[in-house]
């Protein structure tokens, strides 16, 4: 039963109706994502895996050792459990240098002051960080901070290395870019990872297999394609959901097919992956006044009932499924084949790098010619 | 250059004018002792006034009494802001007032209370002469414990707001990184606090200079052995007025410098 990795399955109460209870394994070499909406319990789970908070019953083994276990007696302190954190807002010390923060890790573990800082200067290579090793933390950028934190967790040789929204505290078009150096990155560690996001895409991007959380508990779990194709609870559905479209970026706008889409990261080029949400767009009888960026004339080709919402899905140019209330139908009397106006924000959609179609481009340039 | 200058004019604007009145006045009230000060001082005889016996007694007295004053309080008073801050017990804002009385009473009354604590027949004095001779009222130790009375709760209060406001989660932090209770003490909290520990000494120290009331009541007017500057002060002010200037404005001149040489570094979080 006992391997290598992360298995925990527990209980902690946090309030007379709020009792968090998750089960949840991640093999090494693994990155499992715990994804979940605000207010989820996600944050419970990071402090209780990492020490910072006694589960009530249940059990926490990391690597074979049983870490918290309140039948048995059994509670590991933090600074013994060898779990890397990289905390939502970072927390990394304000009062040391980079070099010193990434050191923290093996000098708190007994490793003297001058092979601490040899160790902390393979991490700063190792997720280059070169040249800001004398830095305080107040003057690194977002990304430079971020690879901070992580080299600083994974400085202190940890079994676990646990990521709580590593990308949260960061802008939008931070986000896209360093969601895939973070990618790299966690292939420097071989332990188990588990991430803690509210962000699907993250979710999918990152993880090998995700966790559904919802209200303290996991209702779901699976390969990305099991919850994209075989959702569950109506939050995997709306994620499920997600209109994924692949199209080349050029100075914030993206062609897709013969339709051009506006988005708010005006820095990213080449080929990227875009996720609308099927909420986020809106349908409108007559052009919408406002004229939002993104918005062009269509036919409905299904519309779907789904309770008391109804899904639509749109014609040419660019097709979408797209989800209304039962009473907006009504309202704006939509039947198949009605010609309507669709409306979607530019910050609505979300970007990322599409690497496998740019690997393919690169490849086919780097082709001799004969 | 021209943007300096006039950002420097619009954020003068912004201040009302019915402020300058009353900030006026209470600059005033502090800068008039100190010109009634400097206009009386007998800048001829200065010197010879500032190396009588007296004055270089009271000095070295009111240096050696504030500088304990201000490290027994970091060293007791640290503990006992950690523990007001961070540790649940019964009877826990009981303790926090008794620590925050000397700040309150009048420094008379507490030297009064030291008396009957540890005097001769004081409830600890006593068994103390009894066990070692050492009998605090009246030596230079009970004017390192009057003025520490006196000052420490300056520190108290200080690095106690400061271990509250400090986000527990940089500990937290730390402890997954390895690091024991001791090393995130030494190495998180009390750098992530030290400008509060630095201001909080500071202030500790200052109040200890000027101490007054306790120290006279307790440890009584002894030049050499319990005569700081302050009580020299006193005494000169019914002798003489030269000598009462010229203390006066050592202790002024001493306090400014502390007090500017620190400002910019260490004061600001005050």
């Amino acid at each position: 039963m006992s391997t290598a990795g992360l298995e925990a399955d527990f209980a902690v109460r946090r309030s007379e109706r709020f009792t968090l209870r998750i089960r949840l394994s991640v093999l090494p070499g693994r990155t499992v994502a715990l994804l979940g909406p605000n207010g989820a319990g996600k944050s419970t789970v990071v402090e209780a895996i990492a020490g910072l908070l006694p589960v009530d019953a249940g059990r926490i083994e990391l690597a074979g050792v049983l870490l918290d276990c309140p039948e048995r007696g059994v509670f590991v302190p933090p600074e013994r459990r060898r779990v890397g954190v990289v905390f939502q807002d970072l927390l990394l010390f304000p009062h040391l240098a980079v070099i010193e923060n990434i050191a923290f890790g093996p000098r708190s573990r007994g490793v003297g002051r001058r092979a601490a800082l040899v160790r902390a200067r393979q991490w700063i290579e190792r997720l280059d960080l070169g040249g800001l090793e004398h830095r305080r933390p107040p003057e690194l950028s977002g990304g430079q901070a971020q690879r901070v934190a992580l080299a600083r967790a994974l400085a202190a040789d940890p079994l676990l290395l646990l990521l709580d929204e590593p990308l949260a505290a960061l802008d939008i078009t931070m986000r896209t870019r360093l969601r895939r150096t973070l990618a790299q990155h966690l292939q420097q560690f071989e332990g188990p990872r588990l991430l803690i996001t509210h962000d699907p895409t993250e979710a999918f991007l990152l993880a090998d297999e995700i966790c559904i959380i919802e209200a303290g508990e996991i209702t779901q779990n699976g390969t990305v394609e099991d919850i994209l194709l075989r959702p569950r609870t109506p939050y995997a559905a709306d994620l499920a959901g997600c209109n994924l479209l692949a199209g080349n970026a050029s100075r914030g706008e993206v062609a897709v097919g013969t339709h051009v889409l506006h988005i708010a990261d005006t820095g990213i080029e080449g080929p990227v992956l875009l996720t609308i949400r099927p909420n986020a767009v809106s349908v409108h009888r007559t052009p919408p006044e406002g004229s939002p960026r993104n918005c062009w004339e269509t036919t409905l080709e299904r519309l779907e009932p789904l309770g008391s919402r109804v899904r639509l899905l749109t014609g040419p140019p660019l097709p979408l499924a797209v989800e209304v209330t039962r009473e907006a139908t009504d309202e704006l009397g939509l039947h198949q084949g009605s010609r309507v106006w669709v409306a979607v924000k530019a910050t609505e959609i979300g970007v990322q790098p599409d690497d496998a179609a740019a690997r393919n481009a690169r490849k086919r340039e780097d082709q001799p010619s004969l | 250059m021209t943007e300096r200058v006039s950002r420097r004019r619009r954020s003068a604007a912004r201040l009302p004018v019915l402020l300058w009145l009353p900030a006026g006045l209470g600059l005033t009230l502090f800068l008039l002792p100190f010109a009634g000060l400097l206009a009386r001082t007998p800048w001829r005889d200065l010197p010879v006034l500032l190396t009588s016996d007296i004055v270089t007694d009271a000095l070295r007295l009111s240096l050696i009494a504030s500088l304990s004053a201000a490290g027994i309080s970091l060293l007791l008073g640290v503990p006992l802001a950690w523990l007001l801050a961070r540790a649940e017990f019964p009877g826990r804002s009981l303790v926090r007032g008794i620590v925050t009385l000397p700040l309150v009473l009048p420094p008379v009354v507490g030297g009064a209370a030291l008396l009957f604590a540890f005097g001769r027949r004081g409830l600890v004095g006593e068994p103390l002469y009894e066990a070692t001779g050492l009998l605090l009222p009246f030596s230079t130790w009970g004017v390192v414990v009057a003025t520490t009375f006196v000052a420490m709760p300056f520190l108290v209060i200080t690095v106690e707001g400061a271990l509250r406001n400090l986000d527990r989660r940089y500990e937290g932090a730390a402890a997954t990184l390895g690091a024991g209770r001791w090393t995130v003490m030494r190495r998180v909290t009390l750098p992530m606090i030290a400008p509060s520990l630095v201001a909080g000494t500071v202030l500790t120290w200052a109040r200890a200079l000027g101490e007054f009331g306790a120290t006279i009541t307790f440890a009584g007017n002894l030049q050499g052995r319990t005569q700081t500057l302050p009580l020299a002060v006193f005494v000169a002010l019914e002798s003489d007025r030269d000598a009462a200037v010229a203390i006066s404005l050592v202790m002024v001149v001493v306090s400014l410098l502390v007090l500017i040489a620190l400002r910019d570094r260490w004061w600001r979080p005050l």
